[in-house]
């Protein structure tokens, strides 16, 4: 019973994990866009290089905020939450 | 003589942090990814509330601290008014740099914020180069960004009460009352984003290194294990690619991010000042009114 429900656990963990990454997605399409957008204006004043590069990477930076989140939560689903949910799940079953 | 001394000031805390680190690694096979090592703990153990350890990630910031010091006394040593030395040449221009960031993005009230903005942008870029030297990151412990966001968030709270304390509370039920958790959500998001951005770009970059090492080591043992001897023992595979992509994911990646922690930190901090608000009591108080030039 209990390697039963260890298992589902765990494979339900990973799962979550997945789909947390999903918020993958997000930033993808931003950071995209935006450097899309940096080369038009560079295409169009190439004197302004170095300052619209500098302002991009800065937003970039800024926009793959979101991802890093889910990032987070998939790390602490994959390392952190099998620890902890174990020992709740010896306690319920005990 | 000195410049000597110096250098090894620069060099001996890593040397003894990857000692510390040999001695402590437990012995294992394959995949490891695993966060700080912890060097001592008190008696209450880790689980428990009152229980204080030093770990890996707080002695490696210590000698990144060591070793910054020693870099800048090296820099600044023998200074002259005619600049012989080239050392003296990139001190000038790292505060020239610095001091011209400031400026140009804070404004003329924050022209002495150089040094403090400076020493952020070092501490946590020196902190992710560390791993370079097979150290554990600071940065890559949500502790230590964590800790530098709340120095960065009270500096915030400390410039938006320049405006008077009842003066922020009213501007949390702008613009109308319903928006006050919001708002103040709002106040707890910047620490929590920074330190979060800054600690999840630096891990992501380890715990990818860690699984592109598991990988190829594993192919090079069935494409090439058939060798004879050590030959077929060593992944050949793992030799180059994990070069190439630490460039990125450690050395273009760990810079940026200590950019845009301070980029951050200045824009947050010259954002949270009420001028309006300030100069009225000021005024109050029979005090010059302050006013910040732009660049």
């Amino acid at each position: 019973m209990l390697e039963l429900a260890m298992g589902i656990m765990l494979g339900l963990l990973g799962l979550g994990a997945g789909c947390a990454m999903i918020a993958g997605i997000g930033p993808g399409i931003g950071e995209g866009n935006a450097v899309a957008k940096a080369c038009e204006a560079i295409g169009r004043q190439p004197e302004c290089k170095s300052d619209v590069t500098s302002t991009m990477i800065m937003g970039c930076a800024i926009a793959e905020t979101t991802g890093l989140y889910g990032l987070i939560v998939a790390i602490l689903l994959i390392f952190v939450a099998p620890g902890s949910f174990t020992g709740i799940l010896k306690d319920a079953i005990k | 003589m000195i410049d000597y001394g110096l250098i090894a000031m620069m060099i001996l805390p890593i040397l003894a942090c990857i000692a510390l680190k040999v001695l402590f690694t437990p012995a294992s096979e394959g995949v490891n990814i695993s966060g700080a090592l912890v060097y001592w703990q008190s008696e209450a153990g880790l689980d428990s509330p009152t229980s204080l350890y030093i770990s890996e990630s707080q002695v490696n910031s210590w000698a990144v601290i060591i070793s910054i010091l020693g870099l800048c006394l090296y820099l600044t040593h023998g200074l002259t008014a005619k600049a012989s030395l080239k050392r003296q040449l990139v001190a000038e221009w790292i505060v020239e740099k610095s001091e011209k960031l400031v400026r140009d993005n804070m404004g003329g009230f924050f022209a002495e914020w150089g040094p403090f903005i400076t020493a952020i942008m070092g501490l946590s870029a020196f902190s992710s180069l560390i791993c370079l030297v097979g150290l554990f990151s600071p940065t890559g412990d949500v502790n230590v960004t964590f800790g530098w966001a709340i120095l960065v968030f009270f500096l915030i709270m400390h410039f938006k009460f320049r405006g008077g304390l009842w003066n922020y509370f009213k501007g949390l039920f702008k613009p109308i009352p319903v928006f006050a958790p919001m708002n103040l959500i709002g106040e707890i998001a910047t620490p929590v984003s920074m330190a979060f951005r800054h600690y999840g770009n630096i891990l992501s970059g380890a715990v990818i290194s860690a699984l592109i090492g598991s990988a190829l080591t594993g192919l090079s043992r069935s494409l090439v294990g058939w060798l004879p001897g050590v030959l077929g023992d060593m992944p050949l595979l793992r030799v180059g690619l994990p070069a190439v992509l630490s460039i990125y994911f450690d050395v273009f990646s760990g810079v940026m991010q200590a950019f845009i922690f301070a980029m951050l930190t200045m824009l947050n901090v010259a954002g949270a000042v009420p001028w309006d608000d300030w100069n009225t009591r000021r005024k109050k108080r029979n005090k010059p009114e302050i006013q910040n030039t732009a660049a």
